[in-house]
């Protein structure tokens, strides 16, 4: 089982994903910040426990539903989201967005808006992890719809092949877009896809985090020593449709209730209680931290200017190479 | 300049072998890229895995969206890998990576990371491969901001331009022209670059301007030798690189000459030559004899039936007659 300060650290990193969450939201329908959202809200569980086996120096390729990836993996809250908010102190001085998160510094490479798009490119990372024997591990993320694309099934068998220090994340939260895991996917279980590329595949409850970090710690451990790439299934559920503010009409009636009963975070806050890990005082404080800190970002990003126009023809090339 | 000759095969073996040599980041990796494998389908890269080891030359899957992501993903912490996709249609299969990834991660990350990759691909009309292996697309990653391209017209250019797309900090897409390979020209001058964005003025001339790149800028000079002899001046402009593009060469030129034609194997339609004449007519519309013409190939697929083939190719009689037309004015 997880150390006892992996144990808090998922806490603590939870408590940040699901409170920027419900911190994005209300800003949002505030009117005070104004994007395209794909909420992670009941996904925390997947994204805390694969960082707390993670190290500084590696990287992560994540996805437009990734704001819970980066910042589990150290993206700076304040930059995040100035960047939300399109703003010259953000990650990508505004020129990103909430699709494109970049932060290098703490291994968050990149965010794509192509589905299936961060394989490919974790490959690459991983390769050159291999060839300088820097001993970093790279993290795909990305989800059940994305197993369906073209470049999955390019990326595993490729990184299987020259045997990559690479964990595929699969988050499954049972819907692309609209559409319903069996009506989009032609196999139960994603991680049975793993077999076909002769690499481990695992399914586990994504919703747990003990299970979560076992698994993710066994893959990335066997990923730093050579042994190659592991596709993780994790299952999930999103709580709130696929871009901020569409309705359930896809889904069963009920099964996003039912779901949200089921909210990993009471319930691992509650483990930790019962099982003598933690003090109420103890997590009622990492919570007051976190809601200062956030109301300090917004702050800090709405107070932050607009790029200048100028920022166009700023980082096309290195070198500015015509103003057209 | 040494009095040897290359091939243009050689030439860009010869510049992949000294980048490979200068730079230890400098990785090539593609379908049958390796010695093992043959030192790729045509020979390219024979040798160079003999040379630097199969970590830094790797043959892959046919698997171009793989190629391409594993390649930017290496570029993005500090290697130069030098992918290359076989026939340049094949670079649909990649388009992704190549057009949404390679060619924006600087941009949206506000200048974060940067892909400094060099997409090497062959195409070219004329060794009846058809409709599926022989597209100039040239025009669709000109129009992508992010993206440079290079299109060389001799052995000799072909090294110095190779060498200044791998050190180039952004994505650079190299465009080789198939039925070039064996044809010779001047040896290059052993590490001397040739920088991206300027043209080369192979031939001065008075009369008329003939704006080109590739295979054409040899078509362009036998039709300007030939006319010469009549009395009719051409200015043949090898653009080199089609983005960026060199416009102050290109209305150097043309304020010169007063007239342009833009020569390509590219499909007429929607194609470079649009955009050059384009930025000409903004530029000396009060100045120009008579309107920029242009020359590509026919809009269509390109055909297998030989003569088919030679018919959809822009033809120096075609071309000739453009120049005489506008000489006249």
């Amino acid at each position: 089982m997880a150390e006892k300060r992996d144990l808090i650290e998922m806490f603590r990193k939870m408590a940040l994903l699901k409170m920027n969450d419900e911190k994005l939201r209300s800003t949002i329908k505030s009117g005070r910040l104004s994007m395209p959202y794909y909420s992670s809200r009941g996904q925390e569980v997947i994204p805390a426990a694969v960082s707390v086996c993670l190290r500084k120096e590696d990287y992560i390729c994540t996805i437009y539903r990734g704001i819970h990836d980066s910042l589990a993996k150290g993206a700076p809250l304040k930059q995040v989201w100035a960047e939300l908010a399109g703003r010259i102190d953000g990650t990508c001085k505004g020129k990103g967005g909430p699709m494109h998160i970049t932060h290098p510094a703490s291994g968050v490479m990149i965010t794509t808006g192509i589905v299936g798009s961060t394989m490919p490119i974790a490959n690459g990372l991983a390769w050159a992890s291999q060839l300088s024997g820097d001993g970093r591990v790279t993290i795909a993320y990305f989800g059940d719809g994305a197993s369906n694309i073209g470049a999955f099934h390019e990326a595993l068998n490729l990184a299987s092949l020259w045997k990559l220090p690479v964990v595929f994340v699969c988050s499954n939260n049972g819907y692309a877009e609209h559409t319903k895991y069996s009506s989009g996917t032609a196999i139960d279980r994603i991680s049975k896809r793993a077999e076909s590329y002769s690499m481990p595949g695992v399914t586990v409850d994504g919703n747990d985090p003990l299970l979560m970090h076992a698994a993710a710690r066994e893959a990335i451990e066997r990923a730093r020593e050579g042994g190659g790439p592991t596709l993780i299934e994790a299952i999930t559920f999103r709580f709130y449709g696929h871009v901020f503010g569409d309705d359930d009409s896809y889904m069963s009636p009920g099964e996003r209730a039912a779901h949200m009963e089921k909210d990993p975070y009471p319930i691992y806050r509650n483990w930790l209680l019962a099982n003598n890990h933690a003090t109420e005082n103890e997590l009622a404080a990492i919570e007051t931290g976190i809601a200062a800190e956030l109301e300090e970002a917004l702050q800090f990003a709405l107070a932050s200017p607009y790029p200048d126009a100028a920022e166009i023809y700023r980082d096309v090339f290195q070198h500015e190479v015509e103003a057209a | 300049m040494s009095s040897e000759k290359l091939n243009m095969l050689e030439a860009i073996n010869l510049a992949l072998h000294d980048a490979m040599e200068a730079d230890p980041k400098v990785l090539l990796l593609g379908e049958d890229v390796a010695d093992e494998e043959g030192g790729g389908v045509i020979g390219v890269t024979k040798g160079l895995a003999n040379k630097f080891g199969a970590q830094r030359v790797r043959s892959t899957p046919i698997a171009e969206q793989a190629i391409m992501g594993a390649a930017i993903g290496a570029s993005m912490v500090g290697y130069k890998p030098v992918p290359e996709i076989m026939l340049m249609n094949f670079t649909t299969v990649a388009m992704d990576m190549i057009v949404n990834h390679a060619a924006k991660l600087r941009f949206m990350s506000g200048g974060q990371t940067n892909v400094p990759i060099t997409i090497r691909t062959m195409t070219g009309a004329g060794m009846g491969n058809g409709g599926q292996h022989s597209d100039f697309l040239e025009a669709w990653f000109a129009h992508t901001a992010g993206l440079k391209v290079v299109i060389p017209s001799t052995p000799a250019d072909a090294y110095g331009l190779l060498l200044s797309c791998i050190e180039d900090p952004d994505p650079c897409i190299f465009v080789e022209t198939l039925p070039m390979y064996w044809t010779k020209g001047d040896a290059p001058e052993r590490g001397r670059r040739i920088p991206l964005g300027q043209a080369n003025v192979v031939r001065a001339g008075k009369d008329v301007t003939v704006i080109t790149y590739g295979r054409q800028v040899h078509d362009a000079m036998a039709v300007a030798r030939k006319l010469e002899s009549e009395g009719v001046s051409v200015e043949v402009l090898d653009l080199r690189t089609v983005a960026p593009l060199d416009t102050a060469a290109i209305l150097r030129s043309v304020s010169k000459t007063r007239s342009a034609i833009v020569l390509h194997e590219a499909t007429k339609k929607f194609g470079p030559g649009a955009e050059i004449s384009s930025i000409i007519h903004e530029a000396l519309f009060s100045e120009l004899k008579a309107p920029v013409k242009r020359i590509g190939s026919k809009f269509s697929p390109v055909p297998f039936s030989k003569h088919l083939e030679e018919a959809f190719l822009p033809g120096k009689a075609e071309l000739e007659a453009a120049i005489r037309e506008l000489a006249s004015k």
